[in-house]
């Protein structure tokens, strides 16, 4: 063990290795700082390093924040013990490539679809997406071309007309109902705001013009999208990627709290990637973390992981939940309502978005159909623009009256 | 009545161990170190798995008080940290008016009309600094993440009108969260952290002994293995240590010597809480089980 490890922390290579496998860690994607590290000497010279099992934790504690990164933290930290000179190798190995090898290493699974999410705003300069003034009305149509492009079917636009029909969809505003919180803020009317009342009666020398009065702030419901990527829903589903998008990243995402899924055969969380606020770099960036695009789907299984692993992180029992799927699974009918069941108590609306009731005779054959019908709230269409303007509506119905638990 | 304070990794595990709480190398180091760092402590883990039973073991364990705040959706200052007394203060300005004074800001705001919550009672002077839990603060919004950042890198808290108080020797913080949301990094930054996660059999076997001694030796190894195994199980919510510990006391007080079937499907709300997780394990699934853990464990004949 050439690591000198003898009470002389904080100086010479002692130091010098721990700062050094701070930046191994942080060129691995652990997002630490100096202070970091610096924390980590102090800590392990209060706790000394005579042992093994101290210097982990004391290196666990200070470096790591969450638990997902305790498995990278252990392999790099066992590289550390075995063979130090690892470190340094590794570090030059890593460092300067690091971002470029990354990128390569996830290419997408399927080129031509990610070329294909890319290419509806090529010809485009790509900064001006970005300005919500503009995409609001797409320059050059006229109300009839608009009219006419909201009733096309997306799985029968043309190139061109997806363009137009994307930018329309990007400029939507979804009414997502309003729930008081139990903060206030000062309001014309409302309970009386005391200590606001007192500083003005002491700035006029004990008189009070008007009593400073305040309510309860609004806010929100948080939304939560699960989108199915499998192969029959491919066409819709990016047009509502387009959707989930704006709303992730566009004016106003501030104080939104949308959490955006796709699943095909596996669930996968985007939003982060999502949250860039150029479209085409974020669809990019989702493309390349998701691995089965335009496969098959297994319905009653990503609900259930949801279920387990995501519902009570994103927003619980007061969010909204679309989810976007044809409903066409094949495989355990039972799973897959008592999954949806699930779902539906665990939020507080769960919209159904089927691209199959486009058809006017659409009728509840398939067997995951019936599965999962009972146990949504609305059953809707999201197959041209219009039925996405109507989702709009939709969310916002019966927001202050019905769904809040204070009024 | 203050105890000293633990000077080595093995002293505080001792000093938990003493109040009857298991903590293993690294918690023990957390703990230590957020001592003497001058930390706080941010415990992270399933619920059930004995993060807020740390604070409380700390507490007593240091012998000092234990504060609580227990964190919810649009906790604010005035419940946290501060609150001014205003009945005390228009009580003055009357008091004032009447004596012909005039009212001054200074003797308005002082701290004679100051309310202490939890946060600023915790940076009040105390004879042993006091352990400061605050609770499940996943359950508070951003908004209070951000409040409690200069408590968490100062201890002190600043009142508008009256100035920055500031702790002469800060409490040992101790924040938990069950995860429902992820806690900003600035307030993790601030922070030692530690992830609590389900013990292993032999540690669970041992907690179990301690918080449950009524509970034969053979009873209580059946139960960890068992509780341990429906753990193997995908289910919405696994049982933490607490219910665990739950399970045995409710055992002991039915006369369980081992386990069985019918007790088992009996008591099984104890250790799960999702109607799913009871379908599912109830009956078949809970048989299979446990004869899995009686051939593991084959129950010795009660003395």
């Amino acid at each position: 063990m050439s690591l000198e490890l003898d009470g002389s922390a904080g100086r010479g290579h002692f130091a010098d290795n721990v700062v050094h496998f701070v930046r191994v860690l942080r060129a691995a994607g652990l997002p630490l700082g100096t202070d970091r590290a610096l924390l980590a000497l102090r800590a392990l010279a209060c706790a000394g390093t005579e042992s093994r099992a101290v210097f982990a934790a004391v290196l666990r504690t200070c470096l790591v924040d969450r638990p997902e990164h305790l498995p990278l933290f252990e392999q790099a930290l066992a590289a550390f013990w075995q063979d130090p000179d690892l470190l340094g190798r590794l570090l030059r190995l890593r460092l300067p490539q690091v971002t470029p090898q990354v990128r390569a290493a996830v290419r997408p699974a399927s080129p031509r679809l990610a070329q294909a999410l890319i290419q509806g705003s090529a010809p485009r300069a790509a900064p001006q997406a970005a300005d919500p003034a503009d995409a609001a009305v797409p320059a050059g149509l006229s109300w009839s071309d608009r009219e006419r492009l909201r009733k096309i079917d997306f799985e029968a636009m043309t190139i061109e007309e997806w363009q137009q029909a994307r930018r329309l969809v990007a400029a939507l505003d979804p009414l997502l109902p309003c729930t008081a919180t139990r903060r206030l803020q000062p309001a014309a009317r409302g309970a009386i705001a005391m200590r606001r009342a007192l500083r003005e009666m002491v700035r006029h020398g004990g008189e009070l013009a008007r009593l400073p009065r305040r309510r309860a702030r609004t806010r929100r419901a948080p939304l939560v999208l699960l989108i199915d990527i499998s192969g029959s829903m491919s066409r819709y589903s990016r047009m509502l990627l387009h959707y989930a998008q704006q709303l992730c990243a566009g004016a106003g995402a501030a104080d939104r709290r949308v959490q955006v899924f796709v699943f095909g055969t596996r669930l996968t969380a985007v939003t982060r990637s999502l949250a860039s606020r150029d479209p085409d770099a974020a669809l990019d960036a989702l493309v390349r973390s998701v691995d089965d695009w335009a496969g098959g789907t297994r319905i009653a299984g990503c609900l259930s992981e949801y279920n387990r692993r995501w519902l009570q992180r994103t927003g619980g029992a007061s969010a909204v939940v679309l989810l976007a799927t044809d409903g066409l699974d094949h495989a355990d009918f039972e799973a897959l309502a008592m999954q949806t069941r699930r779902l539906r108590l665990g939020c507080r609306r769960l919209l159904w978005l089927n691209p199959l009731l486009r058809y006017d005779r659409f009728e509840p054959r398939a067997r995951g159909v019936q599965a999962m019908r009972p146990h949504v709230d609305r059953l809707l269409p999201m197959h041209n623009v219009a039925a996405l303007e109507s989702l709009g509506r939709v969310l916002g119905v019966g927001s202050r009256r019905q769904d809040s638990p204070w009024r | 009545m203050a105890a000293e304070r633990p000077a080595t990794i093995e002293a505080m595990r001792a000093l938990l161990g003493a109040q009857d709480y298991l903590a293993d190398t690294e918690l023990a180091t957390c703990a230590f170190l957020a001592l003497r760092l001058e930390r706080p402590l941010f415990v992270e883990g399933e619920p059930g798995t004995g993060k807020t039973e740390l604070a409380r073991a700390l507490a007593r364990g240091l012998g000092c008080e234990l504060i609580r705040l227990q964190c919810y959706e649009g906790l604010d200052a005035a419940a946290a940290a501060y609150e001014w007394n205003h009945a005390r203060q228009l009580l003055a300005i009357r008091a004032a008016e009447l004596s012909g004074g005039r009212i001054e800001d200074t003797n308005l705001y002082d701290e004679r009309y100051l309310i202490a919550r939890p946060l600023l009672r915790a940076l009040q002077p105390h004879a042993v600094p006091p352990v400061l839990l605050i609770d499940e603060l996943d359950r508070s919004d951003e908004p209070f993440e951000a409040y409690l950042l200069e408590l968490l890198a100062d201890y002190q808290i600043t009142i508008p009108e009256l100035g920055t108080i500031r702790a002469a020797a800060p409490p040992l913080v101790v924040i938990t969260s069950n995860r429902t949301r992820e806690v900003h990094d600035a307030v993790k930054r601030r922070c030692l952290y530690h992830w609590v996660g389900y013990p292993d059999a032999a540690r669970e076997l041992d907690i179990v002994r301690r918080r449950a001694p009524e509970a034969a030796a053979a009873l209580a190894a059946q139960i960890v293995d068992f509780v341990q195994s429906l753990r193997a199980l995908e289910l919405y919510k696994l049982p933490g240590i607490a219910e665990t510990i739950e399970w045995t006391r409710a055992l002991v007080a039915l006369d369980a010597v081992a386990l069985d079937p019918e007790t088992i499907d009996a008591t099984l709300g104890l250790l799960l809480k999702y109607q799913e997780d009871l379908l599912r394990v109830r009956g078949a699934e809970a048989a299979r089980l446990l004869a899995e853990v009686s051939q593991r464990q084959p129950a010795r004949a009660a003395r």
